[in-house]
C-alpha cells in the first residue's frame, strides 16, 4: 500500500548538510498497522513527512495505493492539483492535534470536506457520521479548547478520515497524552483499522504502542531502517533489538562463569516442559533470572531467561538441544559467536 | 465663544474626522490584509517563498512606515491631485492617510499571521489545501482576535494622523484645536476637543478589545505546539 524506495532527504542550512532520511525502504501492506519507532532525531518525522510529500525527498520514490506520488510533485516548490488530491486519499494526524481553535468540532471535521467541495448538507452529514465513530457525537458544537486531550485527537482522527482514505499517518498521535489515553486512541485506531481496512503508517517513540497495535514494526537509526518485519517474525529473529526491546527479560550473570541465555516460547513450543527436560538430561542445575509472557501483536509469547553454569564452550550442547525443541535462543552477550555458528 | 458658536464647529469637524478615519481605515484594512500577508508567505521558508518580492515589499513597506506623516503627505501632493482632483480638503486627506496607514496596517498583520501554529497549515496541506485556502480558512480566521486589536490600533493612529490634515485644509478636531484652541487662544474649545479626542479613542479601543476578545473566548490555541514558522509548501 506504501512503498518507499531509496527514500533520501537532505536539509541543507548555512552550507552545512544533514542527512534526516538515508536510502529508506519502507513497504507498508494493505490493511496492517505499521509502526516505525526510534528516538528524536532517527528521521521518522521526516519519513512520515516525505509519504504525503509535506517534505520533498532529496532523492528516491513514494508509492502509495499504486500512485507514485513523487512523479506527480513536479519540479516546483508548489504542490500541484494532482498532488493535492493524492493527500486528500490519504489522512494524517498530528501529535499536537492540529484542530484550527476559530472552528467548532464539527466544522474542523468538515474542513477536508470543505477542500473536497462537498455540499453543506454532505458535509454535515459526513461530519457528524464520524464524529459518532470517534464517540464524540455530542461534542460537535464544542471549540477544540473545550476539550481533553484525548478529545482532541479523536476529532483530528475523524477529521482525517473525513476524506475517506485508505490510508492513515499518525505522526506521533499519542505522544501528547497520558497512558490511558493513549491506550483509548490506540484502540480506536485499531478498531478503525480492523472496521474499515485502514493501512495505518505510525511513528512513535514508545514501544507500548508498537507492542499494542502493530502489525509489522521497523527501527529507524540515524535516518536509516535498521531492522523490520512482522512482529512475530523480529520475534523470531536471533539478537533482534526490536524484539528484545518489545519485550524485556532482565537479569545479570551472577558470576563469569556463567552463560546466561534468552529462550523466547512462542506456538507450539510454549507448552513442552523444556526447561525440566534440560536439567534431567545434561543433568545441571538452572537458575531462572527473569521470565515473563505477554501479548505482542496479538501473539502470546514467553521469554525466559535462565543461567547454565560454565562458559559458553561448555554449554554448546545444552544450547543446542534448545534449539533442536524449535525454541529461539539467544546467548547473552555472544553474537559474535552464533555469527560464527551460522557461518558453519 | 458661546456653546452655541462652537457646536456647529466641533460636529462638523467631529464628522470630518469621522470620514477621514473611516474612509482610510477601509482602504488601509483592505491594502494592508493582503500586502501583510504577502509579506509572511514569500519571507523563507514561507508557502511562497520569494526572497527578491520579499525583501522589495518589506524595504517598502520599512521607508513609507518611517516616513514623518506631514512629509508624507507633502510629497504625496501631486498624486494626491491625480487622485482626488485637489489636495485641499477630506478627501485629498484621505489619500496619504490611506497611504501612510496601509504599511502600517501591514506590518501588524504581518506579526498577527506569523503567530498562527505552522503545525495548523501542515495540516491543511495534508487535506490537499492550496495555499489560497490556507490563507482563506487558517492565516486569517486563526489570527482574527489579533488582526481586530491590529485595526484597533490602526483607527486610533489615524486618528492622530488626521490632525495633520489640517494643515492641507482637510477640517477635523487637530484642524479645530489648532486653528481655534491655538491660534485664537480658545483654551474652552481645545480643552473641548481633547475631552471629545480622548472619549472617542476610548470608545474605539473598548469596543475593538471586546471584539478580540469575545472571538478569543471561543478558546486559545488547539494544543500546546510551540508557534512555528509557517512550512513550506511542498
Amino acid at each position: 500500500m506504501i512503498t518507499t524506495t531509496g527514500l533520501t532527504k537532505v536539509y541543507r542550512s548555512r552550507g552545512r548538510e544533514v542527512t534526516a532520511l538515508d536510502g529508506v525502504d519502507l513497504h507498508v501492506r494493505e490493511g496492517e498497522v505499521y509502526g516505525v519507532i526510534g528516538q528524536s532525531g532517527a528521521g521518522k518525522s521526516s519519513l512520515i513527512r516525505c509519504v504525503n510529500l509535506l517534505e520533498r525527498p532529496t532523492s528516491g520514490t513514494v508509492t502509495v495505493a499504486g500512485q507514485d506520488l513523487t512523479a506527480l510533485a513536479g519540479r516546483g516548490p508548489r504542490a500541484g492539483k494532482e498532488l493535492r488530491q493524492a493527500r486528500s486519499r490519504i489522512g494524517m494526524v498530528f501529535q499536537h492535534f492540529n484542530l484550527l481553535s476559530s472552528r467548532t468540532v464539527q466544522d474542523n471535521v468538515e474542513l477536508p470536506l470543505e477542500i473536497l467541495g462537498k455540499s453543506g448538507k454532505e458535509r454535515s452529514r459526513k461530519a457528524l457520521e464520524l464524529l459518532d465513530l470517534v464517540g464524540l457525537a455530542d461534542k460537535a458544537k464544542a471549540y477544540p479548547a473545550q476539550l481533553s486531550g484525548g478529545q482532541k485527537q479523536r476529532v483530528g482522527i475523524a477529521r482525517a478520515l473525513a476524506g475517506d482514505p485508505k490510508v492513515l499517518l499518525s505522526d506521533e498521535a499519542t505522544s501528547a497524552l497520558d497512558p490511558e489515553t493513549t491506550r483509548s486512541i490506540l484502540q480506536l485506531l485499531r478498531d478503525l483499522n480492523r472496521q474499515l481496512g485502514l493501512t495505518v503508517l505510525l511513528i512513535t517513540h514508545e514501544m507500548d504502542v508498537v507492542k499494542s497495535i502493530c502489525d509489522s514494526a521497523a527501527l529507524m537509526e540515524n535516518g536509516r531502517i535498521v531492522e523490520s518485519g512482522t512482529v512475530s517474525e523480529l520475534l523470531a529473529t536471533p539478537g533482534s533489538q526490536l524484539a528484545s526491546a518489545l519485550f524485556p527479560v532482565a537479569g545479570e550473570a551472577t558470576g563469569d562463569d556463567r552463560t546466561v541465555v534468552d529462550v523466547t516460547f512462542h506456538g507450539e513450543a510454549a507448552t513442552q516442559p523444556v526447561i525440566s527436560q534440560l536439567s534431567r538430561t545434561y543433568n545441571i542445575d538452572i537458575s531462572i533470572l527473569g521470565a515473563a509472557i505477554d501479548t505482542v501483536g496479538g501473539l502470546q509469547v514467553g521469554r525466559m531467561r535462565i543461567e547454565l553454569p560454565g562458559r559458553y564452550e561448555d554449554n554448546v550442547v545444552p544450547i543446542g538441544f534448545l534449539r533442536e525443541q524449535g525454541l529461539q535462543i539467544d546467548v547473552v552477550g555472544q553474537e559474535p559467536v552464533l555469527l560464527v555458528e551460522g557461518a558453519k | 465663544m458661546s456653546w452655541s458658536e462652537m457646536s456647529p464647529l466641533l460636529s462638523q469637524a467631529c464628522w470630518d474626522t469621522l470620514y477621514m478615519v473611516g474612509w482610510s481605515t477601509l482602504i488601509a484594512v483592505v491594502g494592508g490584509l493582503p500586502l501583510g500577508i504577502l509579506l509572511v508567505l514569500t519571507d523563507r521558508g514561507g508557502l511562497l517563498q520569494n526572497v527578491v518580492a520579499n525583501k522589495v515589499l518589506g524595504q517598502v513597506v520599512n521607508v513609507a512606515r518611517s516616513m514623518p506623516f506631514i512629509i508624507l503627505m507633502v510629497a504625496l501632493m501631486t498624486f494626491t491631485r491625480w487622485i482626488t482632483g485637489t489636495t485641499i480638503g477630506r478627501e485629498a486627506a484621505i489619500v496619504p492617510l490611506a497611504i501612510g496607514a496601509i504599511p502600517f496596517f501591514a506590518r501588524l498583520v504581518e506579526t498577527s499571521v506569523r503567530e498562527v501554529d505552522g503545525g495548523l497549515v501542515e495540516a491543511v496541506q495534508s487535506m490537499g489545501g492550496n495555499t489560497w485556502t490556507i490563507v482563506r480558512k487558517v492565516l486569517v480566521p486563526e489570527s482574527l482576535p489579533s488582526l481586530i486589536a491590529g485595526t484597533t490600533t490602526t483607527i486610533v493612529a489615524l486618528i492622530g494622523y488626521s490632525a495633520m490634515a489640517g494643515t492641507v485644509g482637510a477640517g477635523g478636531l487637530g484642524d479645530i484645536a489648532i486653528r481655534y484652541g491655538y491660534q485664537r487662544f480658545e483654551t474652552e474649545l481645545m480643552w473641548i476637543t481633547v475631552a471629545i479626542l480622548a472619549v472617542v479613542i476610548s470608545l474605539i479601543q473598548f469596543a475593538g478589545d471586546f471584539a478580540a476578545r469575545s472571538l478569543h473566548g471561543r478558546g486559545g490555541r488547539s494544543g500546546p505546539a510551540p508557534k512555528l514558522r509557517l512550512l513550506k509548501a511542498k
